[in-house]
């Protein structure tokens, strides 16, 4: 998930856009260089601000021209009063933060509805690695050895939707992507990425 | 890209506030009239929707950038002002101003007080920064502009940038807020009593009645190396000096100058006092420390409804002040849901940061300014 391919939108990005109505206020936390926040702003007319604890990243969104601030996402939202924006989308971030709990919790706060996108640890590829090699999983989508890696949460969809359930979070959308299309079944085994439209 | 320079630039000076139509201060005092020291570079737009106003820091000037004739520095910024710069001076109209109580050009104790004939001294009115403020917008009207693209300025020029915001919201586009923070903490005032105290126990001090005569030097001296201590991290200050040592100490009790720190210090203690006055290291330091955005409303209800958009600078080495200071204040702006961007950039510079070349000040700035030339209403 982490390259664009030319002139195309990243499939995670275009199935955002699609659940985002137009004109809408959108918070993005941990918005990296702020692609799909531009994106949002540009083919959906939102308003929109970000979130982001990498300097070079917060370079990138100011030069984009974007509302961004320097941040630790488990210490972003506590100023804002509830239900200030439409949508807080938190993609790819989920599986880096210290307390994901509290942020998804917080994120349902202060939106009206929260966007999850999130890497898929139970991929059938990545359960042969644990299974015959007993190795941690090392796979195109999740690259990094366990020394390297920025993920410090590994959950599947699976366990995801388990999270919804106890704390009464209500999944509106739900949408497993593989590498280049939409995963029609199994999406717990088959599915790289798995992105939630949640509401309260 | 940023080889271009602005060709010779000189200060011009406005006298305003003539009596009967004094400025009022913030403590009731009338003062006029008032001359007002300032700069500008590059040209103001015919809709004048181009002015950027930079504000400077405690012991700064008009000078912001370029080269007066036959100087060999260039003005205090200028890493950040000029064509190609930051504050493009190819798209913007950039001004600058002494501040009032200023020793710059800009009226302050040691200018001559026309009921005595006299240099002010300690009868100079106490001052604020709500009237250094005061001051720029009269030379703003003067210049004919209704609004500003955005006000800039770090440390004390952070604090009027804030004070602008506040007094005059429908004047101000934009505040760009640097490395300050929106009242003095009590090590911020603690800091700068030590100056005072410095100042006003040199026996030269002479109840600020030295003009004319010998000057406080020592006590200003020792206020600017506490200064510049303050200004450093102690990271600069060992890459820059380490234990290094000038000369040996010579046999039995030796306190002279023997480390290069100490030799520094006593360098900038000395070339300030040739450029600046005690008096207005006083009244300035003392505005800077009464000053507390917050001491008749919190920060929530006093920027409540306020159209600005800010950029909120800090530097990650900056101890004098410290990021989490200036990141209420994003808070209290992020809670009225206020358009605010803020960053912290990471720099071993301390304090100083702002005014040494940093390529993360110039890139935000840059590109906060060139989107709020499209916002502008």
């Amino acid at each position: 998930m982490k390259t664009t391919t030319d002139n195309k939108i990243r499939l995670d990005y275009s199935v955002i856009l699609d659940m985002v109505n137009a004109g809408s206020s959108v918070l993005d936390l941990g918005c990296g260089d702020g692609e799909l926040l531009s994106l949002l702003i540009e083919s959906k007319g939102c308003r929109g601000r970000g979130i982001e604890i990498d300097e070079k990243a917060v370079f990138a969104c100011i030069a984009r021209g974007l509302t961004i601030s320097h941040e630790d996402i488990n210490y972003a939202l506590a100023a804002y009063t509830n239900k200030t924006f439409d949508y807080v989308i938190m993609n790819e971030s989920l599986q880096q933060i210290t307390h994901p709990q509290q942020a998804v919790l917080e994120a349902l706060r202060v939106g009206r509805h929260v966007i999850v996108g999130m890497p898929n640890f139970c991929h059938f590829l990545a359960r042969f690695q644990i299974f015959f090699q007993g190795r941690v999983p090392v796979t195109r989508e999740l690259p990094y050895q366990w020394y390297e890696t920025p993920n410090i949460r590994f959950f599947s969809l699976k366990d995801f939707k388990a999270f919804c359930r106890k704390n009464q979070i209500t999944i509106r959308k739900q949408t497993a992507l593989g590498l280049s299309r939409i995963v029609p079944c199994c999406p717990n085994m088959f599915a790289h990425f798995g992105i939630f439209l949640l509401e309260n | 890209m940023q080889n271009k320079e602005l060709d010779v630039v000189t200060t011009q000076y406005l006298t305003c506030c003539q009596p009967p139509d004094e400025l009022v201060l913030k403590n009731g005092q009338r003062l006029g009239p008032i001359t007002i020291a300032y700069e500008t570079y590059g040209l103001l737009n015919t809709d004048q929707s181009n002015a950027i106003l930079i504000l400077h820091a405690l012991t700064g000037d008009a000078h912001a950038a370029g080269y007066h004739a036959g100087d060999k520095r260039p003005g205090w910024w200028d890493i950040m002002i000029g064509p190609g710069k930051a504050f493009d001076t190819d798209k913007y109209f950039i001004i600058c101003s002494n501040v009032l109580g200023g020793c710059q050009g800009t009226t302050g104790p040691a200018s001559i007080n026309p009921a005595t004939g006299r240099s002010w001294g300690l009868n100079f009115p106490v001052i604020s920064i709500r009237d250094m403020v005061a001051v720029q917008k009269v030379l703003i009207d003067h210049l004919g502009i209704k609004k500003l693209l955005s006000v800039a300025g770090g440390s004390m020029g952070g604090l009027q940038a804030l004070k602008w915001v506040i007094e005059y919201p429908q004047t101000v586009h934009s505040a760009i807020v640097i490395a300050t923070n929106y009242r003095h903490s009590a090590q911020q005032i603690a800091l700068h009593v030590i100056g005072r105290q410095a100042i006003m126990s040199d026996p030269d001090w002479h109840n600020g009645e030295y003009y004319g005569h010998a000057v406080p030097a020592r006590g200003l001296a020792l206020a600017r190396m506490i200064g510049h201590i303050t200004y450093m991290s102690e990271k600069s200050m060992d890459e820059k000096f380490g234990r290094k040592v000038i000369k040996t100490e010579k046999a039995g009790k030796d306190f002279s100058v023997k480390f290069e720190v100490e030799n520094y210090l006593k360098y900038r203690g000395d070339s300030f006092v040739q450029r600046f006055d005690a008096n207005s290291y006083l009244y300035l330091t003392k505005a800077v420390d009464n000053f507390d955005l917050t001491d008749k409303a919190d920060l929530k209800t006093l920027f409540k409804d306020l159209p600005c958009k800010y950029l909120i600078i800090t530097f990650a080495s900056d101890w004098l002040y410290p990021s989490h200071q200036l990141k209420e204040l994003v808070k209290a702006l992020q809670s009225n849901n206020a358009d605010v961007t803020d960053v912290e950039i990471n720099s071993d510079y301390g304090h100083d940061a702002f005014l040494i070349p940093n390529e993360g000040q110039a890139h935000v700035v840059k590109h906060f300014l060139a989107r709020m030339e499209k916002e502008y209403l």
